[in-house]
């Protein structure tokens, strides 16, 4: 084992995520067409009876669809961390899992360059479904494109984690159903990805402390912050250690020793 | 390390030792202090009904879960403290298909490449080399999920070996194969073992897969209950064939019973 295993390795496992998306083109459009509908429908009802005010990092009055776009960024890339969580229990029910398992390779290492494929494959979704956006009029600082891309990258590993942590406890498939009513949903309802944290405490105190408490909604908040060229030092080191926090967990669970998998492998191999 | 003395040369070393190995699920018991090695150049099968541990032993020696007691060693390193190195050497044929249906032979083939460290140029040529040996160089370029389950086994076999390993695992990789690609796969894997100097280790519940002169392991209830040339083991049985050496051996099963 070199260096150039590990590299020849890790773009072997981003490839693979890759052209398993670029082959799935309804999951592309799928999560495009998520976030377009809240941009266009939704915010454009909302435009009128929502007024934000001028609260960092925003300098000026916005109108609502630009409030809204961080959040349905972080959407976006919530939603392929789950489907990221999604392959795994795929490839665990299929086999495919093993090959990965079986490589002469660290665990952690192997679990991190599947999270970076995901993330790369999440900022080819952002940063289409930007470009759509600014067609239909939500202009964000110029710079700020280029400035969001290490958080968008932070973020999908965050949410990736995420989903490779949850994707350790899902025992088959069929479940998977429950991850998006009991995480999706109410991770992006429960944030400052709709409204801002402020008019939140004004309509419930304690809606306000579980969206402050929504890794989320810190997610949004740094990505926010980065399209004004801003670091948003609170969310940064919230949503850094829920990175580290949901990784080192999913590491732990995919540990042979005394992981959560050893028991799911476990129990197939009792069968066989 | 055990050693074992060559016919014709100096005592040869196991590719892998599996040394007193006991594993439990919960309070049930799948493998009870299970011992044996598998030499390089030799096939060694490993034959037990359903549910008799072949499975366990497998996930132990590949890592998807470390054994709480024994030792395994895969050429002649520990396999725990050798962490995932230990898996280096190995090429492994799972009992579960494991390619990825919507990718290509080739796709698929690079990808295993890429998780062994193996140069693209390097790469193709072995997969070329190995799909050519097992007739299936001209579907190279097709999706996996158009071949049928006798050309996915191959294709299997062929990555198992992209890498040159020097222990080969198979976990009934047969199951669901017709007669004839049955016997086409036994006899590639036992030319592989010959010509290659490869171990293999071969899990099977199916009879006319053992020839005469591979080593033999009855596995029954976790325990290895007979164990020798499968000529030997036969014979010291005073049974006919292999099928009934195999009924006496874990007390009336059938071949019906076991592939059941």
């Amino acid at each position: 084992m070199n260096l150039m295993h590990y590299v020849r390795a890790f773009c072997g496992i981003v490839w693979r995520e890759l052209l398993r998306f670029l082959q799935q083109r309804e999951r592309f459009f799928a999560a495009l067409v998520r976030p377009l509908i809240w941009l266009i429908i939704f915010a454009a009802g909302f435009r009128a009876a929502l007024g934000i005010s001028i609260i960092p990092p925003y300098q000026t009055y916005i109108t609502y669809d630009v409030y809204i776009t961080p959040g349905l960024l972080a959407m976006i890339q919530l939603f392929q961390g789950m489907q990221s969580s999604l392959s795994m229990v795929y490839d665990r029910e299929m086999g495919s899992m093993r090959v990965l398992l079986t490589t002469p390779l660290p665990r952690w290492f192997l679990l991190v360059a599947r999270l970076f494929g995901g993330v790369i494959v999440s900022l080819f979704q952002v940063y289409t479904f930007l470009l759509v956006a600014y067609f239909c009029g939500v202009e964000l600082p110029h710079w700020g494109y280029l400035a969001a891309l290490p958080t968008l990258i932070l973020t999908g590993l965050m949410f990736g984690a995420l989903g490779m942590l949850l994707s350790s406890t899902i025992k088959q498939l069929e479940n998977f159903a429950g991850i998006m009513n009991f995480v999706i949903f109410p991770m992006f309802f429960a944030s400052s990805a709709l409204y801002p944290l402020w008019k939140m405490r004004e309509g419930s105190l304690w809606l306000y402390y579980i969206c402050l408490y929504n890794p989320f909604t810190w997610a949004v908040e740094l990505i926010r912050f980065a399209f004004y060229l801003e670091i948003n030092w609170q969310a940064l080191g919230i949503v850094g250690g829920c990175t580290l926090l949901f990784l080192a967990l999913s590491v732990w669970a995919y540990d042979p020793s005394f992981g959560i998998q050893q028991r799911k492998v476990g129990a197939a191999a009792a069968a066989g | 390390m055990q050693k074992e003395a060559g016919k014709d040369g100096p005592p040869r070393t196991p590719v892998l030792t599996v040394k007193d190995v006991s594993y439990w699920y919960g309070a049930k018991r799948a493998l009870d202090e299970v011992s044996f090695e598998v030499y390089p150049g030799r096939v060694t099968a490993l034959l037990g009904p359903n549910g008799a541990g072949k499975t366990t032993l497998f996930s132990l020696i590949t890592r998807l879960f470390d054994a709480p007691a024994g030792r395994i060693e895969i050429c002649g390193r520990a396999a725990s403290e050798w962490g995932a190195k230990a898996l280096g050497p190995l090429g492994v044929v799972f009992q579960q298909p494991t390619l990825d249906l919507d990718l290509t032979v080739k796709q698929n083939l690079r990808y295993f490449s890429a998780l062994r460290g193996l140069k693209r140029k390097e790469a193709d040529e072995r997969m070329l080399r190995a799909l050519t040996n097992l007739d299936m160089a001209e579907r190279i370029g097709e999706r996996v999920r158009s071949l049928n389950g006798g050309h996915r086994r191959r294709v299997e076999i062929a990555r198992s070996l992209l890498h040159s390993p020097k222990l080969l695992l198979l976990d009934e990789p047969t199951i669901g194969l017709d007669d004839p690609t049955r016997r086409a796969i036994v006899r590639h894997v036992h030319e592989l073992a010959r010509n290659d100097n490869i171990g293999v280790l071969w899990a099977t519940h199916l009879f006319d897969e053992v020839q005469p002169d591979d080593d033999l392991l009855v596995i029954n209830r976790g325990k290895i209950v007979a164990r020798g040339l499968t000529k030997d083991v036969v014979a010291e049985t005073g049974a006919k064939d292999l099928g009934g050496a195999f009924r006496l051996l874990i007390g009336g099963d059938t071949e019906e019973d076991i592939a059941a």
